[in-house]
């Protein structure tokens, strides 16, 4: 086997040191008939050639995203990311190394950590950020979690702007919370402010949302205040914020979201990176791990996994949250490719998204298909004629990804209704065969 | 000043040749600089309404040169399994086959989204599925929920469907027991589901009695969650009786899963009686730590759990995306995270299995338990095997009696194996013996590797016996750091770049 080093007599020059005659003599302690001495049921090991030819066989059965007009949101967007971003993630000392307890030989992935920390932190208008959760559906849970701790009170108030996973991640991970779940809202008009009374521990908010409705937060932010709740904010699209106002500016105190968009790929759904932003008085109170700065024994400026005594590592039952594992890498990539964008180039790919949607959405209206929106960013939704995940399959059986029909996550929403996305990638050529998709 | 800090001195730029010192973005970047070409929009009329940007973000940009170089400066102040030896103890650092990678990027698995139509994704359904056939035949299970997003959310998963199936009997037990050597995450997990976390202390020879369970025992007691082979790097040999006396008090055994690199091939979990266990994809299966992630949890469940997988699952060949969707008995407790998982994690640890096979498996697990007794034989003269009596599995554990009298701890010892070139092992864990040293070599090794390793230790507990003091509690000393403040960095933490204070506010 390629990547086992021992050889037989290395094995049997180790038992002898060990003083024992066979390697079963270590598995001493299993229970009797437990130990498994058969050949599982699975197959033989193959050679690199093999399993690479296997593998490709699975993936070329799928449409990839690249392979057609594609328009699918929802959650996960394709951006495209430098190569840069993808040979750097990939550099042995980031990829093949540990969580950075070890600060001293750490020091690469800790900057990184606080780098990405401080640009979450202003791209959402905070204090201050984590180094990542999960994903976004995960730090929005994570999120209601927290303002329940902060305010000592149990009910969450939950826009029906929201995706609708998230709401069905945030009601099943948040124990000890309950919620006012509010309809689906996909014109854009719910009133979430009547909602708020002096149990409210938080009112989630998703702006852009879920619907591609653009949300002002702060008359929200407003009256949660006054009943002495906290307003969590939620994106799926963090290049959204590179157009639109942030939550911070508008009075947030939980601001959590999807970081995919920014450096990383589909990948079906995952890994992705949650991004976890708050104040700095919630500090103590927040999930996940931190890196701060600190020096050296030589007075050197260095970083360090801080506040860890909020963490399950140290508090046991008392922690903050269980997580252990962050998203890294994912976090790594996002940071490179928010580095080579920076403010300037940021603000120019969020223009050109949102330009790209504008044409979209122009041309379907063009042909008679009912747009939704009032404001969106890069997603909005439509109304077609007819049930929306025929016409989505249908269009798909042409290589056609047409967006997402609202009912296969929220069976309580009406049939016809799709969600269409659109970002730097999309060309004039995509659009026009969009619209021959759902016309008529 | 140190050694270390006198040579850096004697240069102008502060670099030691290969060891440069890197800014951070934020202080040589520019908010008008970037490395990406994006072309001008063409002329629309904006539907941003009144919440288009007006605040600035202040994000510096670099070109890709720029970028380049700054990362990479940056990784080469990690150290890392393709530079050396690894040892962290319960967290499995093995070799990480590029293969993977290669896979994981093919545009039919990276470039797809997790909402497409499922008509367009078969392969990626097939990917699932084989996933999880292999890894119920490898732990004699019924069902798996590959969603979870990491070896904590895995428990969580197997805990609500603890919860649930409870729940469904009508029953309500608010107590979990958790043996003292388990990882934080297993108390954390019990306490975030509101359940009473209630501790079983570990014989003198570090695995857990039956008796020590059964006294604990009763109809408030929801389930235990044990850890096998536990984080003493033992196989609890009384783990079936365990199994037997927790059914027979109504309750479910949530068997922790992150050691499972010692066992696949060898022991069927289920056949042990557990009802769910998470497997750590990124520990046994070697998919890349990245750093500290991504991870990937999927967690197997016994027949009586199954009915209450969260969403999505399989139904034959058939994806169930929604609760309102289950049918036939399956009672899903619900959703854990947005789409279907860490699909990435799925590709690479399916190219891991296929690569090794059924033969290759059992051949990892074996080799990583023989090189964790190779190197528990090699030191067991100098240093303080915590439990002597019993093989390890594994990993291996020792503790600090060996440096008794010397003013070394534990923690200095670990940052002397920095200056010889090795990460240290796990420090201080598990918290049942002081100064606990946790080795896991893994089946990565080479002998020469391990042999110049042991032969680094024993140099090591040799110099800290004849009192060679500051080799220890200056170390590390060669590393791109020395040690870190790390109270300094708790009471006043700073968590994100400010440009710096005028003179007169810095003065204070």
């Amino acid at each position: 086997m390629r990547y086992h080093p021992l050889t037989a007599d290395d094995r049997a020059l180790m038992l002898k040191k060990i003083g024992i005659g066979a390697i079963d003599d270590l598995f001493a302690d299993v229970p009797a008939g437990k130990l498994f001495t058969e050949p599982m049921d699975l197959p033989a090991g193959q050679s690199e050639i093999a399993v690479e030819r296997a593998l490709s066989a699975m993936a070329r059965k799928n449409h990839a995203a690249g392979d057609g007009p594609f328009f699918l949101g929802a959650g996960a967007y394709r951006h495209h990311v430098p190569a840069t971003v993808d040979h750097l993630i990939q550099r042995s000392e980031f990829l093949t190394s540990y969580t950075p307890y070890q600060a001293e030989i750490s020091q690469g992935t800790l900057q990184v950590l606080f780098e990405f920390q401080t640009q979450v932190a202003r791209l959402t208008g905070m204090e201050v950020a984590n180094a990542s959760m999960y994903d976004g559906s995960t730090a929005a849970a994570e999120a209601v979690m927290m303002a329940a701790r902060l305010t000592k009170r149990g009910k969450a108030v939950v826009s029906g702007g929201i995706h609708p996973q998230y709401r069905d991640v945030i009601a099943t991970v948040s124990t000890g919370v309950t919620f006012d779940m509010a309809p689906a809202d996909w014109t854009g008009t719910e009133d979430i402010v009547a909602r708020i009374d002096k149990d409210t521990a938080c009112v989630v908010v998703q702006s852009p949302s879920f619907y591609g409705h653009l949300v002002d937060l702060r008359p929200i932010a407003k009256a949660a205040h006054e009943a002495g709740a906290l307003l969590v904010s939620v994106f799926t699209e963090p290049v959204a914020l590179g157009a639109i106002e942030p939550p911070g500016a508008m009075g947030a105190d939980i601001v959590v979201g999807e970081g995919q968009g920014i450096g990383n790929s589909l990948n079906f759904g995952g890994p992705y990176v949650g991004l976890f932003a708050t104040t700095k008085k919630h500090v103590r109170q927040m999930p996940g791990r931190l890196s701060g700065e600190t020096t050296d024994a030589d007075g050197k400026r260095g970083f360090a996994l801080t506040l860890s005594t909020r963490e399950q590592h140290i508090r046991r039952d008392k922690a903050t949250s269980n997580i252990c594992t962050n998203s890294g890498l994912c976090a790594l990539a996002f940071t490179i490719h928010m580095t080579l964008l920076g403010e300037k180039g940021l603000s120019r790919l969020a223009a050109l998204n949102h330009e790209r949607a504008c044409a979209t959405a122009d041309a379907l209206a063009r042909a008679g298909v009912e747009v939704l929106n009032e404001t969106f960013f890069n997603e909005f939704t439509v109304r077609v004629k007819g049930d929306a995940a025929a016409r989505v399959e249908k269009a798909a059986s042409e290589g056609i990804i047409a967006g997402l029909p609202v009912s296969r996550l929220d069976p309580s929403a009406p049939g016809d209704l799709i969600v269409v996305a659109a970002t730097e990638l999309t060309t004039d050529d995509d659009i026009a065969a969009l619209v021959g998709a759902l016309e008529g | 000043m140190g050694e270390n800090e006198m040579a850096a001195s004697k240069t102008f730029t502060g670099n030691q040749a290969l060891r440069i010192q890197e800014p951070l973005i934020f202080e040589v970047g520019h908010n008008g600089q970037t490395g990406v070409d994006v072309p001008e929009p063409a002329a629309h009329t904006s539907r941003l309404g009144a919440l288009g940007r007006k605040t600035p973000i202040d994000l510096p940009g670099l070109t890709e040169p720029e970028t380049m170089r700054h990362y990479v400066r940056l990784s080469r102040q990690n150290y890392a399994i393709d530079l050396g030896l690894y040892p962290l103890g319960s967290c499995t650092m093995k070799h990480n086959p590029r293969l993977n990678e290669k896979m994981a990027r093919l545009p039919g698995f990276g470039d797809i989204h997790p909402l497409q139509p499922l008509s367009t994704v078969p392969g990626a359904l097939e990917l699932m599925k084989t996933l999880s056939s292999w890894l119920l035949k490898m732990t004699d299970m019924k069902a798996v929920a590959l969603s979870p997003k990491a070896g904590a959310q895995g428990e969580l998963a197997g805990m609500m469907a603890i919860r649930a199936a409870i729940a469904a009997k009508g029953e309500t037990r608010g107590t979990v027991l958790v043996p003292e050597s388990a990882h934080g995450t297993n108390p954390a997990t019990a306490a975030a589901l509101g359940y009473k976390v209630e501790g079983i202390k570990a014989r003198a020879d570090g695995t857990v009695s039956v008796e020590a369970v059964k006294e604990k025992l009763g109809p408030h007691v929801a389930a235990i969650m044990l850890t096998n082979p536990n984080t003493c790097g033992l196989f609890e040999p009384e783990a079936a009786a365990i199994a037997d006396a927790i059914h027979e008090a109504g309750a479910y055994f949530y068997g922790d899963g992150a050691n499972f690199n010692a066992i696949v091939g060898k022991v069927k979990p289920g056949s042990i009686g557990v009802d769910a266990m998470h497997i750590n994809l990124h520990k046994t299966f070697s998919t890349p730590h990245g750093g500290g992630g991504p991870g990937s949890g999927p967690v197997v469940l016994s027949e009586r759990l199954a009915p209450f997988a969260p969403v999505p699952f399989f139904r034959g060949d058939e994806l169930v995306e929604r609760v309102e969707d289950a049918a036939g008995g399956e009672m899903p407790f619900g959703r854990l995270t947005a789409f279907h998982g860490q699909m990435g994690m799925y590709v690479r640890a399916m190219a891991y299995m296929m690569s090794h096979g059924s033969d290759g498996l059992k051949q990892a697990s074996e080799d990583a338990v023989l090189s964790a007794n190779y190197i528990k034989a090699s030191l067991a003269d100098l240093m303080s095997v915590a439990f002597p009596d019993r093989p390890a599995m594994h990993e291996v554990l020792f503790d600090d009696r060996f440096l008794k009298d010397t003013g070394i701890t534990t923690l200095d010892f670990a940052k002397a194996m920095i200056d010889e070139g090795f990460h240290p092992m796990t420090m201080y864990f598990p918290l049942v013996v002081p100064g606990a040293m946790l080795i896991e070599p893994t089946e990565s090794e080479s002998l020469a590797s391990l042999d110049i390793f042991i032969a680094a230790l024993r140099d090591l507990a040799m110099a800290a016996k004849r009192g060679d003091t500051e080799r220890f509690t200056e170390a590390p000393r060669y590393a791109p750091r020395r040690r870190l403040d790390e109270t300094k960095g708790a009471r006043k933490p700073v968590l994100t770049y400010e440009a710096p204070q005028p003179v007169l506010d810095a003065a204070e």
